[in-house]
Protein backbone atom coordinates (compact mmCIF):
# COMPACT_ATOMS: atom_id res chain seq x y z
CA UNK A 1 0.00 0.00 0.00
CA UNK A 2 1.41 3.56 -0.89
CA UNK A 3 -0.25 6.30 1.17
CA UNK A 4 0.55 10.08 0.41
CA UNK A 5 -0.46 12.61 2.63
CA UNK A 6 -0.96 16.40 1.59
CA UNK A 7 1.96 16.18 -1.36
CA UNK A 8 2.27 19.59 -2.34
CA UNK A 9 4.83 20.72 -5.66
CA UNK A 10 5.31 23.77 -7.34
CA UNK A 11 7.76 25.31 -10.01
CA UNK A 12 8.45 28.28 -8.88
CA UNK A 13 5.28 30.47 -8.96
CA UNK A 14 3.05 27.54 -10.73
CA UNK A 15 1.48 25.11 -8.44
CA UNK A 16 1.45 21.48 -9.79
CA UNK A 17 0.24 19.41 -7.01
CA UNK A 18 -2.09 21.23 -4.51
CA UNK A 19 -2.65 19.41 -1.10
CA UNK A 20 -3.09 15.57 -2.73
CA UNK A 21 -4.08 12.92 -0.38
CA UNK A 22 -5.11 9.77 -1.09
CA UNK A 23 -4.20 5.79 -0.48
CA UNK A 24 -2.69 2.94 -3.32
CA UNK A 25 -4.25 -0.05 -2.43
CA UNK A 26 -2.18 -3.22 -2.57
CA UNK A 27 -3.44 -5.86 -5.44
CA UNK A 28 -5.62 -2.88 -6.82
CA UNK A 29 -4.96 -1.06 -9.90
CA UNK A 30 -4.63 2.73 -8.94
CA UNK A 31 -5.44 4.70 -11.69
CA UNK A 32 -4.45 8.43 -11.89
CA UNK A 33 -6.23 10.61 -14.59
CA UNK A 34 -6.52 13.83 -15.39
CA UNK A 35 -5.71 16.25 -18.49
CA UNK A 36 -2.10 17.49 -19.50
CA UNK A 37 -1.00 19.58 -17.13
CA UNK A 38 -3.01 18.33 -13.86
CA UNK A 39 -0.26 17.42 -12.41
CA UNK A 40 -0.41 13.31 -13.17
CA UNK A 41 3.06 12.55 -14.28
CA UNK A 42 4.71 15.09 -11.48
CA UNK A 43 2.78 12.81 -9.11
CA UNK A 44 4.14 9.94 -10.48
CA UNK A 45 7.36 11.61 -10.45
CA UNK A 46 7.14 12.26 -7.01
CA UNK A 47 6.37 8.70 -5.78
CA UNK A 48 8.98 7.15 -7.62
CA UNK A 49 11.97 9.66 -6.23
CA UNK A 50 12.72 11.44 -9.45
CA UNK A 51 11.24 14.51 -7.95
CA UNK A 52 11.15 15.42 -4.31
CA UNK A 53 7.96 17.44 -3.71
CA UNK A 54 7.68 20.50 -1.77
CA UNK A 55 6.07 19.16 1.59
CA UNK A 56 3.83 16.23 2.33
CA UNK A 57 4.63 12.79 3.07
CA UNK A 58 4.86 9.54 0.79
CA UNK A 59 5.12 5.86 3.05
CA UNK A 60 5.53 2.78 1.17
CA UNK A 61 3.52 -0.07 3.65
CA UNK A 62 4.47 2.51 6.19
CA UNK A 63 7.95 2.98 5.51
CA UNK A 64 8.28 7.12 5.05
CA UNK A 65 9.87 7.44 1.44
CA UNK A 66 10.15 11.21 2.24
CA UNK A 67 12.04 11.32 4.72
CA UNK A 68 14.29 8.07 3.79
CA UNK A 69 18.37 8.82 2.68
CA UNK A 70 19.99 7.94 -0.52
CA UNK A 71 20.71 4.18 0.89
CA UNK A 72 17.22 3.63 1.93
CA UNK A 73 15.71 4.65 -1.01
CA UNK A 74 18.03 2.45 -3.10
CA UNK A 75 17.24 -0.58 -1.10
CA UNK A 76 13.05 0.21 -1.85
CA UNK A 77 13.40 0.98 -5.18
CA UNK A 78 14.16 -2.71 -5.55
CA UNK A 79 10.57 -3.43 -4.58
CA UNK A 80 9.82 -0.78 -7.38
CA UNK A 81 8.96 -2.01 -11.06
CA UNK A 82 8.33 0.91 -13.80
CA UNK A 83 6.89 0.90 -17.03
CA UNK A 84 7.42 4.26 -18.79
CA UNK A 85 5.46 5.98 -21.55
CA UNK A 86 7.86 5.27 -23.90
CA UNK A 87 9.17 1.90 -22.41
CA UNK A 88 12.54 3.07 -21.79
CA UNK A 89 14.26 -0.20 -22.61
CA UNK A 90 18.49 -0.06 -23.39
CA UNK A 91 18.84 0.07 -27.17
CA UNK A 92 21.96 -1.10 -27.41
CA UNK A 93 20.53 -4.54 -25.38
CA UNK A 94 18.45 -7.49 -26.90
CA UNK A 95 14.99 -8.10 -25.24
CA UNK A 96 17.08 -10.98 -23.05
CA UNK A 97 19.67 -8.77 -22.04
CA UNK A 98 17.04 -6.01 -20.88
CA UNK A 99 15.56 -8.35 -19.15
CA UNK A 100 18.78 -9.74 -17.33
CA UNK A 101 20.04 -6.61 -16.50
CA UNK A 102 18.26 -5.72 -13.33
CA UNK A 103 18.61 -9.27 -12.41
CA UNK A 104 22.54 -9.63 -13.05
CA UNK A 105 22.94 -5.72 -11.15
CA UNK A 106 20.89 -7.20 -8.09
CA UNK A 107 21.27 -11.06 -7.88
CA UNK A 108 23.98 -13.59 -7.07
CA UNK A 109 21.70 -15.96 -9.19
CA UNK A 110 24.07 -18.33 -11.72
CA UNK A 111 23.42 -17.13 -15.13
CA UNK A 112 21.08 -20.53 -15.89
CA UNK A 113 18.62 -19.42 -13.28
CA UNK A 114 18.24 -16.06 -14.44
CA UNK A 115 17.88 -16.97 -17.92
CA UNK A 116 14.88 -19.62 -16.70
CA UNK A 117 13.89 -16.57 -14.94
CA UNK A 118 13.45 -14.53 -18.26
CA UNK A 119 11.95 -17.25 -20.10
CA UNK A 120 9.05 -17.31 -17.25
CA UNK A 121 8.81 -13.19 -17.73
CA UNK A 122 8.71 -13.36 -21.41
CA UNK A 123 6.26 -16.27 -20.90
CA UNK A 124 3.82 -14.46 -19.02
CA UNK A 125 3.69 -11.33 -21.10
CA UNK A 126 3.31 -13.64 -24.23
CA UNK A 127 6.79 -12.90 -26.27
CA UNK A 128 8.26 -16.35 -26.37
CA UNK A 129 10.95 -16.19 -28.80
CA UNK A 130 12.07 -12.51 -28.81
CA UNK A 131 14.83 -12.88 -26.75
CA UNK A 132 17.34 -12.01 -29.36
CA UNK A 133 15.31 -9.08 -30.71
CA UNK A 134 16.33 -5.52 -30.65
CA UNK A 135 14.08 -2.89 -29.25
CA UNK A 136 14.40 -1.35 -32.52
CA UNK A 137 13.18 -4.47 -34.34
CA UNK A 138 10.15 -4.81 -32.18
CA UNK A 139 6.59 -3.04 -32.20
CA UNK A 140 5.57 -0.39 -29.76
CA UNK A 141 2.99 -3.24 -28.11
CA UNK A 142 6.03 -5.67 -27.89
CA UNK A 143 7.87 -3.10 -26.60
CA UNK A 144 5.95 -2.14 -23.44
CA UNK A 145 5.32 -5.69 -23.22
CA UNK A 146 9.04 -5.82 -22.89
CA UNK A 147 9.13 -3.36 -20.53
CA UNK A 148 6.21 -4.95 -18.03
CA UNK A 149 8.48 -8.04 -17.83
CA UNK A 150 11.96 -5.83 -17.29
CA UNK A 151 9.40 -4.26 -14.45
CA UNK A 152 8.25 -7.67 -13.05
CA UNK A 153 11.18 -9.86 -12.99
CA UNK A 154 12.66 -9.20 -9.58
CA UNK A 155 9.27 -10.08 -8.31
CA UNK A 156 8.24 -6.01 -6.98
CA UNK A 157 5.61 -5.17 -4.38
CA UNK A 158 4.73 -2.31 -6.47
CA UNK A 159 4.04 -1.18 -10.19
CA UNK A 160 3.98 2.32 -11.93
CA UNK A 161 3.25 2.38 -15.16
CA UNK A 162 3.29 5.75 -16.75
CA UNK A 163 0.77 6.23 -19.53
CA UNK A 164 1.29 2.59 -20.61
CA UNK A 165 -1.17 2.89 -23.37
CA UNK A 166 0.08 5.51 -25.66
CA UNK A 167 0.86 5.04 -29.12
CA UNK A 168 -0.81 1.73 -29.09
CA UNK A 169 -3.98 0.71 -31.21
CA UNK A 170 -7.13 0.01 -29.42
CA UNK A 171 -6.62 -3.92 -29.41
CA UNK A 172 -3.07 -3.54 -28.25
CA UNK A 173 -4.19 -1.43 -25.44
CA UNK A 174 -6.49 -3.57 -24.19
CA UNK A 175 -4.25 -6.45 -23.87
CA UNK A 176 -1.46 -4.22 -21.86
CA UNK A 177 -4.45 -3.63 -19.60
CA UNK A 178 -5.45 -6.88 -19.15
CA UNK A 179 -2.07 -7.92 -18.82
CA UNK A 180 -1.48 -4.78 -15.98
CA UNK A 181 -4.30 -6.53 -14.10
CA UNK A 182 -3.44 -9.73 -14.37
CA UNK A 183 -0.18 -9.11 -12.88
CA UNK A 184 -1.59 -6.98 -10.23
CA UNK A 185 -4.10 -9.59 -8.94
CA UNK A 186 -1.58 -12.67 -9.46
CA UNK A 187 1.35 -11.21 -7.75
CA UNK A 188 -0.70 -8.97 -5.18
CA UNK A 189 1.55 -5.59 -5.63
CA UNK A 190 0.70 -2.15 -5.54
CA UNK A 191 -0.33 -0.85 -9.32
CA UNK A 192 -0.63 2.61 -9.64
CA UNK A 193 -1.17 3.75 -13.65
CA UNK A 194 -0.98 7.30 -15.39
CA UNK A 195 -3.18 7.01 -17.89
CA UNK A 196 -5.80 9.24 -20.23
CA UNK A 197 -6.65 6.22 -21.45
CA UNK A 198 -10.61 5.83 -21.02
CA UNK A 199 -10.87 2.06 -22.24
CA UNK A 200 -8.39 1.79 -19.27
CA UNK A 201 -10.22 3.93 -16.80
CA UNK A 202 -13.17 1.59 -17.54
CA UNK A 203 -11.28 -1.61 -17.82
CA UNK A 204 -8.98 -1.80 -15.28
CA UNK A 205 -9.63 1.40 -12.24
CA UNK A 206 -10.50 -0.28 -9.11
CA UNK A 207 -9.74 2.86 -7.77
CA UNK A 208 -9.22 6.01 -9.68
CA UNK A 209 -8.35 9.29 -8.65
CA UNK A 210 -9.07 12.34 -11.01
CA UNK A 211 -6.77 15.21 -10.66
CA UNK A 212 -7.55 18.86 -12.18
CA UNK A 213 -5.09 21.67 -11.95
CA UNK A 214 -3.36 19.68 -9.19
CA UNK A 215 -6.10 19.24 -7.01
CA UNK A 216 -7.86 15.91 -6.51
CA UNK A 217 -11.17 16.63 -7.63
CA UNK A 218 -13.04 13.13 -7.22
CA UNK A 219 -12.12 9.89 -6.19
CA UNK A 220 -13.67 6.08 -6.63
CA UNK A 221 -14.09 3.11 -9.02
CA UNK A 222 -14.46 2.45 -12.24
CA UNK A 223 -18.29 1.30 -11.68
CA UNK A 224 -19.16 4.39 -9.40
CA UNK A 225 -17.40 6.76 -12.47
CA UNK A 226 -20.60 6.53 -14.36
CA UNK A 227 -23.18 7.56 -11.93
CA UNK A 228 -20.88 10.87 -10.94
CA UNK A 229 -22.11 14.18 -10.86
CA UNK A 230 -19.01 16.28 -10.93
CA UNK A 231 -18.89 18.05 -13.91
CA UNK A 232 -15.09 18.26 -14.38
CA UNK A 233 -14.91 14.83 -13.94
CA UNK A 234 -18.11 14.09 -16.85
CA UNK A 235 -16.40 16.62 -19.33
CA UNK A 236 -12.91 14.72 -18.91
CA UNK A 237 -14.64 11.79 -18.88
CA UNK A 238 -17.20 11.54 -21.70
CA UNK A 239 -15.91 14.65 -23.71
CA UNK A 240 -17.48 12.90 -26.91
CA UNK A 241 -20.76 12.37 -27.80
CA UNK A 242 -20.52 8.72 -28.60
CA UNK A 243 -19.28 8.45 -24.46
CA UNK A 244 -21.70 10.02 -23.51
CA UNK A 245 -23.98 8.11 -25.46
CA UNK A 246 -22.48 5.10 -24.16
CA UNK A 247 -22.45 6.31 -20.46
CA UNK A 248 -26.26 6.81 -21.15
CA UNK A 249 -27.09 3.63 -22.59
CA UNK A 250 -24.58 1.55 -19.32
CA UNK A 251 -27.05 4.10 -16.90
CA UNK A 252 -30.11 2.73 -18.85
CA UNK A 253 -29.03 -0.77 -18.16
CA UNK A 254 -28.14 -0.64 -14.48
CA UNK A 255 -30.91 1.42 -13.16
CA UNK A 256 -33.51 1.69 -16.04
CA UNK A 257 -33.23 5.50 -16.55
CA UNK A 258 -30.69 8.29 -17.73
CA UNK A 259 -29.89 10.83 -14.77
CA UNK A 260 -29.13 13.48 -17.09
CA UNK A 261 -31.48 16.10 -19.41
CA UNK A 262 -30.24 14.33 -22.23
CA UNK A 263 -33.49 13.06 -24.41
CA UNK A 264 -32.33 9.38 -25.05
CA UNK A 265 -35.87 8.28 -25.01
CA UNK A 266 -36.02 9.43 -28.31
CA UNK A 267 -32.66 8.20 -30.07
CA UNK A 268 -34.27 4.98 -28.62
CA UNK A 269 -37.08 4.70 -30.49
CA UNK B 1 22.69 29.08 -17.61
CA UNK B 2 25.74 30.86 -16.21
CA UNK B 3 29.34 30.05 -16.29
CA UNK B 4 29.20 29.74 -12.08
CA UNK B 5 25.93 27.24 -12.33
CA UNK B 6 27.46 25.34 -14.97
CA UNK B 7 30.51 25.18 -12.99
CA UNK B 8 29.01 24.09 -9.75
CA UNK B 9 26.50 21.59 -11.08
CA UNK B 10 29.88 20.09 -13.07
CA UNK B 11 31.61 19.80 -9.90
CA UNK B 12 28.62 18.15 -7.91
CA UNK B 13 28.32 15.38 -10.79
CA UNK B 14 32.02 14.49 -10.28
CA UNK B 15 31.08 14.33 -6.39
CA UNK B 16 28.06 12.44 -6.69
CA UNK B 17 30.00 9.41 -9.15
CA UNK B 18 32.19 8.01 -6.08
CA UNK B 19 29.58 5.83 -4.47
CA UNK B 20 29.65 1.98 -3.47
CA UNK B 21 28.78 0.23 -6.42
CA UNK B 22 25.40 -2.07 -6.34
CA UNK B 23 27.06 -4.94 -8.25
CA UNK B 24 30.99 -4.47 -8.65
CA UNK B 25 31.50 -7.13 -11.71
CA UNK B 26 28.70 -5.26 -13.55
CA UNK B 27 30.84 -1.87 -13.15
CA UNK B 28 33.82 -3.84 -14.22
CA UNK B 29 32.03 -5.16 -17.55
CA UNK B 30 31.18 -1.68 -18.06
CA UNK B 31 34.25 0.21 -17.33
CA UNK B 32 36.02 -2.96 -19.85
CA UNK B 33 33.29 -2.20 -22.61
CA UNK B 34 33.87 1.76 -22.27
CA UNK B 35 37.91 0.48 -22.59
CA UNK B 36 36.92 -0.95 -26.16
CA UNK B 37 34.33 1.70 -27.30
CA UNK B 38 36.85 4.11 -26.66
CA UNK B 39 40.49 2.63 -27.26
CA UNK B 40 39.89 0.27 -30.22
CA UNK B 41 37.12 2.58 -31.33
CA UNK B 42 39.30 5.29 -31.82
CA UNK B 43 42.79 3.68 -32.62
CA UNK B 44 42.25 3.48 -36.24
CA UNK B 45 41.69 7.29 -36.84
CA UNK B 46 44.64 7.81 -34.25
CA UNK B 47 46.84 5.19 -36.29
CA UNK B 48 46.33 7.86 -39.46
CA UNK B 49 46.44 10.90 -37.98
CA UNK B 50 49.91 10.48 -36.10
CA UNK B 51 51.35 8.78 -39.02
CA UNK B 52 50.50 12.23 -41.20
CA UNK B 53 51.01 14.29 -38.56
CA UNK B 54 54.84 13.15 -38.31
CA UNK B 55 55.71 13.22 -41.78
CA UNK B 56 54.04 16.56 -42.74
CA UNK B 57 56.35 17.72 -39.56
CA UNK B 58 59.81 16.43 -41.11
CA UNK B 59 58.60 17.30 -44.87
CA UNK B 60 57.65 21.28 -43.52
CA UNK B 61 60.71 21.46 -41.15
CA UNK B 62 63.18 20.06 -43.81
CA UNK B 63 61.94 22.84 -46.08
CA UNK B 64 62.24 25.48 -43.33
CA UNK B 65 65.78 24.55 -42.12
CA UNK B 66 67.95 26.18 -45.16
CA UNK B 67 71.29 26.98 -43.20
CA UNK B 68 73.91 24.82 -44.21
CA UNK B 69 74.95 24.83 -40.75
CA UNK B 70 72.46 23.13 -39.36
CA UNK B 71 72.90 19.39 -39.58
CA UNK B 72 69.80 17.02 -41.11
CA UNK B 73 70.10 14.77 -38.45
CA UNK B 74 68.44 17.97 -36.51
CA UNK B 75 65.04 17.25 -38.49
CA UNK B 76 64.52 14.10 -36.49
CA UNK B 77 65.06 15.84 -33.25
CA UNK B 78 62.21 18.63 -34.21
CA UNK B 79 59.74 15.93 -35.89
CA UNK B 80 60.46 13.61 -32.17
CA UNK B 81 60.47 16.18 -29.41
CA UNK B 82 57.29 18.11 -31.48
CA UNK B 83 55.35 15.20 -31.90
CA UNK B 84 55.97 14.05 -27.52
CA UNK B 85 55.71 17.65 -26.51
CA UNK B 86 52.90 18.98 -28.37
CA UNK B 87 51.55 16.62 -31.46
CA UNK B 88 50.31 13.78 -30.19
CA UNK B 89 48.72 14.97 -26.64
CA UNK B 90 47.08 18.15 -27.50
CA UNK B 91 46.19 17.73 -31.85
CA UNK B 92 45.43 13.91 -31.08
CA UNK B 93 43.60 14.91 -27.37
CA UNK B 94 41.49 17.02 -29.60
CA UNK B 95 40.46 15.06 -31.93
CA UNK B 96 39.42 12.29 -29.50
CA UNK B 97 37.31 15.10 -28.22
CA UNK B 98 35.60 15.01 -31.13
CA UNK B 99 34.94 11.49 -31.61
CA UNK B 100 34.99 10.32 -28.44
CA UNK B 101 33.51 13.54 -26.73
CA UNK B 102 30.43 13.72 -29.22
CA UNK B 103 30.22 9.84 -28.72
CA UNK B 104 29.54 10.24 -24.75
CA UNK B 105 27.40 13.14 -24.92
CA UNK B 106 25.01 11.47 -27.88
CA UNK B 107 25.09 8.67 -25.83
CA UNK B 108 24.08 10.24 -22.69
CA UNK B 109 21.82 12.36 -24.07
CA UNK B 110 19.53 10.17 -26.04
CA UNK B 111 19.54 7.70 -22.53
CA UNK B 112 18.02 10.83 -21.06
CA UNK B 113 15.79 11.75 -23.34
CA UNK B 114 14.36 8.35 -24.17
CA UNK B 115 14.04 7.98 -19.82
CA UNK B 116 16.55 5.33 -20.06
CA UNK B 117 18.35 7.20 -17.50
CA UNK B 118 15.56 7.53 -15.30
CA UNK B 119 15.01 3.76 -15.81
CA UNK B 120 17.85 3.05 -14.39
CA UNK B 121 17.38 5.24 -11.47
CA UNK B 122 13.98 3.27 -10.53
CA UNK B 123 15.88 0.19 -10.50
CA UNK B 124 17.53 1.45 -7.49
CA UNK B 125 21.32 2.38 -9.53
CA UNK B 126 23.36 5.45 -9.12
CA UNK B 127 23.52 6.63 -12.97
CA UNK B 128 26.16 9.25 -12.10
CA UNK B 129 28.60 6.24 -10.87
CA UNK B 130 27.26 3.63 -13.12
CA UNK B 131 27.07 5.95 -16.37
CA UNK B 132 29.98 8.29 -16.27
CA UNK B 133 32.49 6.69 -13.74
CA UNK B 134 33.52 4.17 -15.93
CA UNK B 135 33.50 6.11 -19.07
CA UNK B 136 36.09 8.12 -17.54
CA UNK B 137 38.37 5.90 -15.72
CA UNK B 138 38.36 4.63 -19.21
CA UNK B 139 39.27 7.20 -20.84
CA UNK B 140 42.09 8.01 -18.36
CA UNK B 141 43.75 4.70 -18.73
CA UNK B 142 43.04 4.16 -22.55
CA UNK B 143 43.80 7.89 -24.07
CA UNK B 144 47.64 8.25 -22.38
CA UNK B 145 48.23 4.76 -24.44
CA UNK B 146 46.66 6.35 -27.59
CA UNK B 147 49.03 9.39 -27.43
CA UNK B 148 52.12 7.06 -26.67
CA UNK B 149 50.98 4.97 -29.82
CA UNK B 150 50.40 8.37 -31.90
CA UNK B 151 54.54 9.32 -30.77
CA UNK B 152 55.57 6.28 -31.80
CA UNK B 153 53.65 6.49 -34.96
CA UNK B 154 53.85 10.00 -35.18
CA UNK B 155 58.23 9.71 -35.24
CA UNK B 156 57.77 6.41 -37.40
CA UNK B 157 55.82 8.50 -40.07
CA UNK B 158 58.86 11.05 -39.86
CA UNK B 159 61.33 8.45 -40.46
CA UNK B 160 59.31 7.32 -43.75
CA UNK B 161 58.52 10.52 -44.93
CA UNK B 162 62.20 11.40 -44.70
CA UNK B 163 63.23 8.51 -46.01
CA UNK B 164 60.83 8.01 -49.06
CA UNK B 165 61.43 11.52 -50.32
CA UNK B 166 64.81 11.62 -49.81
CA UNK B 167 65.19 14.18 -47.63
CA UNK B 168 67.48 12.28 -44.97
CA UNK B 169 68.67 8.65 -44.71
CA UNK B 170 67.51 6.70 -42.22
CA UNK B 171 70.29 6.46 -40.45
CA UNK B 172 70.69 9.98 -40.12
CA UNK B 173 67.46 10.29 -38.79
CA UNK B 174 67.85 7.59 -36.17
CA UNK B 175 70.62 9.26 -34.91
CA UNK B 176 68.99 12.57 -34.54
CA UNK B 177 66.30 10.60 -32.86
CA UNK B 178 68.65 10.21 -30.30
CA UNK B 179 70.51 13.36 -30.10
CA UNK B 180 69.51 15.52 -26.79
CA UNK B 181 66.68 13.37 -25.66
CA UNK B 182 65.17 14.50 -22.68
CA UNK B 183 62.96 11.75 -21.00
CA UNK B 184 61.50 14.85 -18.96
CA UNK B 185 59.26 15.30 -22.04
CA UNK B 186 57.91 12.28 -21.89
CA UNK B 187 56.71 12.90 -18.42
CA UNK B 188 55.55 15.95 -19.78
CA UNK B 189 53.35 14.50 -22.53
CA UNK B 190 51.74 12.07 -20.24
CA UNK B 191 50.85 14.98 -17.56
CA UNK B 192 48.92 16.19 -20.76
CA UNK B 193 47.54 13.25 -21.81
CA UNK B 194 45.87 12.13 -18.30
CA UNK B 195 45.06 15.51 -17.55
CA UNK B 196 43.37 16.10 -21.36
CA UNK B 197 42.05 12.45 -20.73
CA UNK B 198 40.00 13.96 -17.67
CA UNK B 199 38.67 16.74 -19.17
CA UNK B 200 37.22 15.27 -22.71
CA UNK B 201 35.56 12.78 -21.10
CA UNK B 202 34.22 14.34 -18.29
CA UNK B 203 33.20 17.73 -20.33
CA UNK B 204 30.98 15.76 -22.77
CA UNK B 205 29.81 13.72 -19.97
CA UNK B 206 28.51 16.69 -18.27
CA UNK B 207 26.68 17.53 -21.05
CA UNK B 208 25.09 14.29 -22.14
CA UNK B 209 23.84 13.07 -18.47
CA UNK B 210 21.75 17.04 -18.02
CA UNK B 211 20.28 17.24 -21.45
CA UNK B 212 16.95 18.68 -21.33
CA UNK B 213 14.88 18.57 -24.37
CA UNK B 214 14.58 16.53 -27.24
CA UNK B 215 16.97 15.70 -30.38
CA UNK B 216 17.78 19.54 -31.13
CA UNK B 217 18.75 19.72 -27.78
CA UNK B 218 20.84 16.22 -27.83
CA UNK B 219 22.60 17.69 -30.97
CA UNK B 220 23.45 20.78 -29.15
CA UNK B 221 24.70 19.39 -26.24
CA UNK B 222 27.31 17.18 -28.10
CA UNK B 223 28.58 19.89 -30.64
CA UNK B 224 28.56 22.13 -27.14
CA UNK B 225 30.77 19.58 -25.17
CA UNK B 226 33.08 19.08 -28.34
CA UNK B 227 33.93 22.81 -28.34
CA UNK B 228 34.21 23.63 -24.48
CA UNK B 229 36.55 20.53 -24.22
CA UNK B 230 38.71 21.55 -27.20
CA UNK B 231 38.73 25.03 -25.69
CA UNK B 232 39.86 23.48 -21.98
CA UNK B 233 42.22 21.18 -23.89
CA UNK B 234 44.21 24.26 -25.19
CA UNK B 235 43.54 26.49 -21.79
CA UNK B 236 45.14 23.28 -19.94
CA UNK B 237 47.57 22.53 -22.35
CA UNK B 238 49.01 26.71 -22.10
CA UNK B 239 48.80 26.07 -18.42
CA UNK B 240 50.85 22.99 -17.85
CA UNK B 241 53.27 24.12 -20.52
CA UNK B 242 54.04 27.12 -18.23
CA UNK B 243 53.92 25.22 -14.95
CA UNK B 244 56.27 22.40 -15.89
CA UNK B 245 58.80 23.42 -18.18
Amino acid sequence: MIEIKHIKKGFGEKIVINDVSTVFKTGKCNLIIGTSGSGKTVMMKCLVGLMEPDSGEITYDGQNFSEMNEEGRKGLRQSIGMLFQGSALFDSMTVEQNILFPLDMFTKNTFAEKLRRVDEVLDRVNLQGANKKFPAEISGGMKKRVGIARAIVLNPKYLFCDEPNSGLDPQTSLLIDQLIKEITTEYNITTVVNTHDMNSVMEIGDHIMYMHQGVKEWEGTNKEIIFSKNKLLNDFIFASEFLRDAKDMRMLEVRGKIDNDRNMDELLK
Amino acid sequence: MGLLTHTGRYLLMLKSMFNKPENIKMYWKEFMHQCVEIGIGSLPIVVIISLFLGAVTTVQTAYQLVSPLVPPSTIAQIVRDSMILELSPTVVSILLAGVIGSKIASELGNMRVSEQIDALEIMGINTKTYLILPKLLAAIMVIPMLVVVSAVLGIWGGRLAGTLTGILSAETFDKGLHQYFKPYNVFFAMAKAYTFAFIISSIPAFYGYTVQGGALEIGRASTKSVVVSCILVLFADYLLSALLL
